[in-house]
């Protein structure tokens, strides 16, 4: 995921590596789930790749496994909900969210239940088996359905507080992550809030607003852009519904320039959401949307393709080198 | 035939039923008169089922709506709402009045159910459905080892929609004997009949093959239907109703015949469709 300059930056801003996001994800619903019997996971023979084969162990009557079969995922998830259980239908995103989608329409989000949907190995996280396993559009699809909201962690700790959130919440949630084991980026005292971004970098240069695991690149970006004399700003943005648009029109009036990041087509996602609320507020500065083009992407891992499409510490900085010019 | 029920409020005669019927008919036709849309059909098929359903076999009142122990109804052949409202309004759900608002602007009641309105568990009308959120449903009573029941009405032509097939595994692995799903088997759909559209039969065969216990009857019979849905078919598999019916049930000229799928009748024939079921209703006035 990091190339040998990143990882020294990492280590220059004192980044220490945590785990997978998913492994925080199982870890913390396990321990949610032991509290409240009431809290559900439902697989569709995804319990490996969700790293739930230990909660299936451990809580076998609070696991229900529906087989390869993501509509009836999502229908059965919609149901235990309505009748009182905390369920979270844990599925690849890029299953969970086009095969089903009518099914997260409808029987969660239109019917209004308390149900989780967690969208594992997302973005590119199984780069290498080719687009059926990319879930590029997830964010887009999702923000054009209301009623849900739509979380996008970008290391342990937000990962660990999304969950929390989520098996607390009475309305529909879905939350997305990869695999990659991840920088830990914040302060054990930092506040977590749904709809509230978190600046992790003042600056006035270039802002970056980037959310899950593109985050740290942008992070890495603003030291080596640091390194050239120019003070940048990172916001991690991981609600992606609720927007912070407080925090987005920010970073729009106060700095030179905003760029935005996200492991997601360019299409429908965190840049174009930006992009509206920019222009809505008047707020008009030299912008890039930085992800996965509208082209048949590039085969290859998540960091492989991250690179490819300038999602890194060296992609990104030059990106905003170029936007000042 | 008198029959006393675990409501205990509601005693109704095979013929008293037979006769309610005829007035929700008359209802459900109004309602899609009023709104200028609707789905006749479908609604008129299904109706003896809603009938017996709402008066003899769901422990759910407009009183326990709220009850978590309530038996849960879950229409996944949604475009047959008309004839849900109507057995709803009658059942004392919210006023008949408020059929007359169907499909208006502003009213809650759509086109399709909808939780808004009260006696609704799910939002549906997207087919294919009902079934796995029911499934979810019957799960979660027997994690909480409650006992109440969870019932589903499927269209035939419904049937084609894959999802269906996936929740057909999954209630009979998780032997989900609390779970009915009741099929409103009138062999037409929208375009024409089933068999031509996408042939489906043997339903029984496929039904049973996939785990379920299976049961055919006349869908349009109060004491048959009541007799197979008042209790689970057989312990440790969930169960599946095969009610043949007929489409446009009561009204001769709508009897199947597929553009009556979702047919609006103009004034002539509303005018008609009522006569009949005035004319029904006092044939069995006089049998009493």
């Amino acid at each position: 995921m990091f190339t040998p300059a990143a990882k020294a930056m990492a280590e220059k801003l004192g980044l220490k590596m945590g785990r997978a996001n998913l492994e925080e994800f199982a870890a913390t619903l396990e321990e949610l789930a032991k509290a409240n019997p009431n809290i559900i996971a439902v697989t569709s023979d995804s319990r490996g790749s969700g790293k739930l084969a230990l909660f299936g162990k451990n809580l076998p009557k609070q696991l229900v496994e529906v087989g390869i079969a993501e509509q009836n995922l999502v229908g059965i998830t919609a149901g235990l909900a309505a009748c009182g259980k905390k369920s979270f239908g844990v599925s690849p995103g890029c299953f969970l969210t086009a095969r089903s989608l009518e099914q997260i329409k409808n029987d969660i989000c239109y019917s209004d239940v308390p149900a989780v949907l967690i969208g594992i190995s997302s973005g590119v996280s199984y780069g290498a088996l080719g687009t059926t396993h990319h879930s590029l559009h997830d964010l887009a699809v999702l923000r054009a359905i209301n009623n849900i909201t739509i979380l996008v962690p970008a290391d342990n700790f937000e990962t660990r507080e999304a969950i929390c959130f989520a098996a607390k919440a009475t309305k529909p949630v879905f939350v997305r992550f990869g695999k990659a084991a991840m920088f830990n980026l914040h302060e054990p005292e930092t506040k977590f809030t749904v709809g509230k971004a978190i600046q992790l970098r003042d600056g006035n240069d270039v802002a970056f607003i980037a959310t899950g695991e593109t985050v740290v690149h942008a992070l890495l970006a603003t030291g080596k852009l640091a390194e050239q004399g120019l003070n940048c700003r990172v916001i991690s943005l991981h609600s992606i519904k609720p927007l912070d648009t407080e925090v987005i029109l920010k970073a729009g009036r106060e700095c030179r320039a905003v760029i935005t990041v996200e492991e997601h087509l360019v299409n429908g996602g965190l840049g174009e959401a930006c992009a509206s609320v920019l222009l809505q507020g008047g707020a008009s500065k030299p912008f890039r949307i930085v992800g996965i083009p509208d082209e048949e992407t590039v085969p290859g891992a998540q960091a492989d393709i991250f690179r490819h499409y300038g999602i890194s510490m060296e992609g990104l900085s030059e990106t905003g080198l170029k936007l000042l010019k | 035939m008198r029959r006393k029920f675990d409501m205990g409020k509601i005693v109704l005669s095979d013929h008293e039923l037979a006769l309610k019927s005829v007035h929700l008919r008359k209802k459900t036709l109004e309602a899609i008169y009023d709104a200028g849309a609707g789905h006749t059909g479908g609604g008129l098929s299904c109706l003896d089922i809603l009938n017996v359903l709402y008066n003899r076999i769901l422990n759910v009142s407009p009183e326990t709506f709220s009850s978590t122990t309530r038996d849960r109804y879950v229409q996944s052949k949604g475009h047959s709402v008309e004839a849900l409202y109507a057995v709803l309004a009658d059942r004392g759900f919210f006023p008949e009045a408020d059929l007359k608002t169907i499909c208006h602007y502003q009213s809650h009641m759509v086109g399709h159910p909808t939780r808004h309105i009260s006696g609704i568990e799910m939002n549906t009308g997207a087919l294919g459905h009902g079934l796995p959120i029911c499934i979810g449903m019957a799960l979660a009573a027997k994690m909480d080892s409650a006992a109440y029941r969870v019932f589903t009405l499927l269209g035939d032509g419904e049937l084609a929609e894959g999802s269906n097939w996936e929740a057909g595994l999954a209630a009979a692995h998780y032997k989900l004997d609390n779970l009915t799903a009741i099929i409103d088997h009138n062999t037409l759909q929208i375009s024409g009949h089933t068999r031509d559209v996408m042939s489906n039969e043997p339903l029984d065969e496929k039904w049973r093959a996939f785990g379920w216990a299976v049961k055919v009857v006349n869908g349009h019979d109060y004491a048959v239907l009541t007799e197979a849905l008042s209790q689970p078919a057989e312990i440790g598999k969930p169960t599946c109703i095969i009610a043949n019916t007929t489409k446009g049930k009561g009204v001769s000229f709508m009897e199947n015949v597929a553009k009556w799928h979702h047919g609006v009748p103009s004034d002539a024939e509303l005018k008609q469709a009522l006569s009949e079921l005035d004319a029904a209703a006092a044939k069995l006035k006089e049998v009493a």
